[in-house]
């Protein structure tokens, strides 16, 4: 046994850090570290800065323009760029549409979508949930009717299914949508969407799905923000009234999206423990504990809130291994059964109490509603002004992405039954 | 044995409540309690109209309540509605008056304990008080709830003896700048450079402790009120949202999480009554630790199982429950964390 890196990914991780060292800006480095956040401005210059090294598509192959990491540099990037305060690569176009094209896209799609994501052109954001589907995905109602101009096949003289599309046939050379996204993250910023839609109407549910790519000029989309809890913007729904989308905007076969929505499930979730985060809102948490005083000491100091600390810290070490024993496995070729839904729940968990720590250890301070207003009053220590907000907004990660009661699910079926 | 409440009690609980669902709809509550003066005054000048200030202070005192479950009656309803108006304010002051008759009439009070490097425990403030040319008192109170809206200023300080007096100061007098808590209402930081004060009470650690432990009890019982809201809001969205072709209420695991938070809330309704029922006697300030101890903690675990079982939902600002949930943890951040009344109690062990 031997739980360190070989030479050669020392050797990435020292390259990785000396980068982020010198690359990163420090005004970006800032915002991230507040909990502010990193704006759109931010995203698009670290977006910019990692495309000019070539490590944008750190996973994708050379060929499309990538450096062509396996799983464990793609950990150790992300690992380090965390605790440098980086921001974290978007991933609707470069994680999740990208591997989707490569693996379901056609010549033509590849060659026009592919060089977009990577030089920043495009910004893609999700069409997935619907208020009506959440956890249960595959009961999506958005529609994709084929048709040709003047009438709409699914409506006017589809078959005998009263649906379009079941026998393949040329019977349009467009789609009309109809329908409601909702949560979808930085739609206010992005100029596609790629959408799940169904496009058959009888069968199991997830038997009618398609996949379909979507210009956000296209007339007939509304985008709509939402408020979250903490006051912030960041999610939208969008509403799509007769929208005509050409067919050559579908990604793999009519009625095959299920099984690249289940593809894009499984792909890359070597990051979903987010142990990097972790590791970093620890120290900061150590550091705001240092800093803060509790019965006129540093709280760190203190009894109660020193045992929080350490048992979260002993959790996350466990953690960080059970990551790296997936990432081993990964590396060698090994399938990967149930370890992505245990890292998603244990690595959300973990996250939240570290979250909950830092909202903590504040006492009144974390109190105000964070406003630029106040950062020259320092009720609470630079930096952390919005830890409150902060540990509100993350409720989230145990909800999206597969809420951590899916995962279960996913486990339970793996491990239980027969 | 009886756990019912007294008939007046009763009237005053239905008639708070009648006010604030008539007249304090979630809207408006949402629409006041984030921007400038975070509260509304003319609801302000209503309730007091209503006398509801006069359950805050005690027969001795000239008022019509003041005791244990007056307070848990009455917060118990404005946690029910999140009504951001600082009542809590007017209570810390209630007890700590030789003359409440302003505060009953509606004359804003804010106490002021907590400082940057004393959260919580008032034996660790710093702001001094000076006597020349009447008092004089400097410092800095941080997170001082009601502030932004109090026409008086109740200030804890130190005298040059080290004794911990409490004082009078004309809000006028200190520089305060005011803002929004993150789960609404007002709260503000409170300058004072040789500010002008009156001397209320010499040596007032006692008579603060126990107002800070009035203030717990209240604060809890505000939990009370909202995770009941919250906990209605759970069951009827359980029944109501479908996935997977059934409502999500049918699944077990949310059945048996949704029964885990009812028996937390029991325990939390539980421990407020004790600590109501001491009030006024030697076992008061470990009854109001025990209090806030546990429904800090509870709190916490209702306001996040919420959010989970609902999803995305309960995340948006448009969904009342997202803002009680935050009410919900951010009680704790109020007179003393679960770990400081824990630590109490181990003290007393």
């Amino acid at each position: 046994m031997d739980l360190s890196f070989s030479k050669e990914e020392q050797a990435f991780q020292d390259e990785v850090q000396a980068f982020l060292a010198t690359a990163l800006p420090a005004d970006i480095a800032a915002r991230v570290a507040s909990g502010q956040g990193a704006t759109r401005d931010d995203m698009e210059r670290w977006h910019g800065i990692l495309h000019t090294k070539g490590w944008l598509g750190g996973t994708w192959p050379t060929k499309h323009g990538g450096a062509g990491w396996g799983p464990i540099q793609l950990h150790i990037f992300e690992e380090e760029s965390a605790l440098a305060n980086a921001p974290r690569i978007l991933p609707f176009g470069l994680k999740m549409l990208a591997p989707v094209l490569m693996e379901f896209g056609s010549p033509e799609q590849q060659a026009e979508y592919l060089p977009r994501i990577l030089d920043g052109r495009d910004w893609w954001c999700q069409g997935y949930s619907e208020p009506g589907a959440g956890s249960d995905l595959a009961s999506l109602k958005t529609r994709a009717d084929r048709a040709t101009d003047g009438h709409a096949d699914g409506h006017a003289d589809g078959g005998p299914d009263g649906g379009a599309g079941s026998d393949g046939d040329e019977y349009g050379d467009h789609y009309i949508v109809n329908g409601q996204k909702t949560w979808t993250t930085l739609g206010q910023y992005a100029n596609r969407i790629f959408c799940l839609v169904r496009t058959r109407f009888d069968g199991k549910p997830q038997a009618g799905i398609s996949f379909l790519l979507i210009d956000l000029d296209t007339p007939g989309i509304e985008m709509r923000p939402i408020r979250l809890i903490e006051g912030g913007y960041e999610v939208n729904e969008v509403f799509f009234t007769d929208v005509r989308v050409p067919v050559s905007n579908l990604v793999g076969d009519e009625n095959e999206g299920w099984s690249i929505a289940k593809f894009l499930l499984g792909h890359e979730r070597t990051n979903i423990a987010g142990t990097g985060f972790s590791v970093q809102a620890l120290e900061q948490v150590k550091a705001l504990a240092r800093q803060v005083k509790r019965g006129g000491k540093p709280l760190i100091q203190n009894p109660l809130f020193a045992a929080r600390l350490a048992q979260t810290e002993a959790e996350l070490e466990a953690m960080k291994i059970t990551n790296l024993r997936m990432l081993s496995k990964a590396a060698t070729g090994g399938q990967l059964g149930g370890e992505p839904s245990m890292l998603k729940i244990k690595g959300t968990v973990i996250r939240q109490s570290l979250n909950d720590l830092a909202r903590r250890a504040l006492g009144p301070a974390a109190a105000p509603f964070p406003s630029e207003d106040l950062d020259n009053l320092a009720i609470a220590p630079p930096g952390h002004g919005h830890n409150a907000a902060g540990y509100f907004n993350n409720r989230k990660i145990s909800i999206y992405g597969g809420s951590n009661e899916i995962q279960r699910n996913i486990l339970a079926k793996g491990m239980l039954r027969r | 044995m009886n756990f019912e409440i007294t008939d007046d009690r009763r009237m005053l609980a239905e008639t708070l409540q009648r006010f604030l669902a008539d007249t304090y709809p979630f809207e408006h509550r949402t629409a006041v309690a984030y921007d400038a003066p975070f509260h509304d005054p003319a609801k302000w000048a209503e309730l007091a109209d209503l006398g509801i200030f006069y359950a805050l202070v005690t027969e001795e005192q000239g008022g019509m309540g003041g005791r244990g479950f007056d307070i848990v009656t009455l917060f118990e309803e404005l946690g029910r509605a999140l009504c951001p108006e600082p009542i809590l304010g007017q209570l810390l002051a209630a007890s700590l008056l030789n003359a409440p008759e302003p505060l009953m009439d509606g004359t804003r009070y804010a106490l002021a304990v907590s400082e940057l490097d004393a959260p919580y425990d008032p034996d660790d403030i710093t702001t001094t008080a000076d006597e020349r040319d009447g008092w004089r008192l400097t410092g800095r109170k941080t997170v001082v709830y009601g502030a932004p809206a109090a026409e008086v200023l109740l200030v804890a300080a130190k005298g040059p003896d080290q004794v911990l007096s409490l004082f009078r100061v004309a809000a006028k007098d200190a520089e305060i700048i005011g803002y929004a808590m993150i789960d609404g209402g007002p709260a503000g930081e409170v300058f004072l450079e040789d500010t002008p004060a009156k001397l209320v009470t010499k040596d007032a650690g006692p008579a603060l402790q126990n107002a800070l432990d009035l203030g717990a009890l209240a604060l809890c019982a505000e939990a009370l009120g909202a995770m009941e809201v919250v906990q209605a809001t759970l069951i009827d969205y359980l029944s109501t949202r479908k996935q997977f072709g059934q409502p999500i209420g049918a699944f077990q695991v949310l059945q048996h999480r949704t029964i885990d938070l009812a028996i937390e809330i029991e325990q939390a309704r539980s421990i407020v009554i004790l600590a109501a029922s001491a009030e006024g006697g030697s076992e008061f300030p470990k009854r109001a630790a025990q209090a806030k101890h546990l429904v800090g903690k509870i709190a916490r675990q209702v306001s996040e199982e919420v959010i989970q079982m609902h999803g995305g939902i309960g995340l948006t600002w448009e969904y009342p429950l997202s803002h009680y949930a935050k009410r919900l943890v951010m009680i704790d951040h109020q007179l003393g964390d679960t770990d400081h009344h824990l630590e109490r109690l181990m003290d007393g062990l």
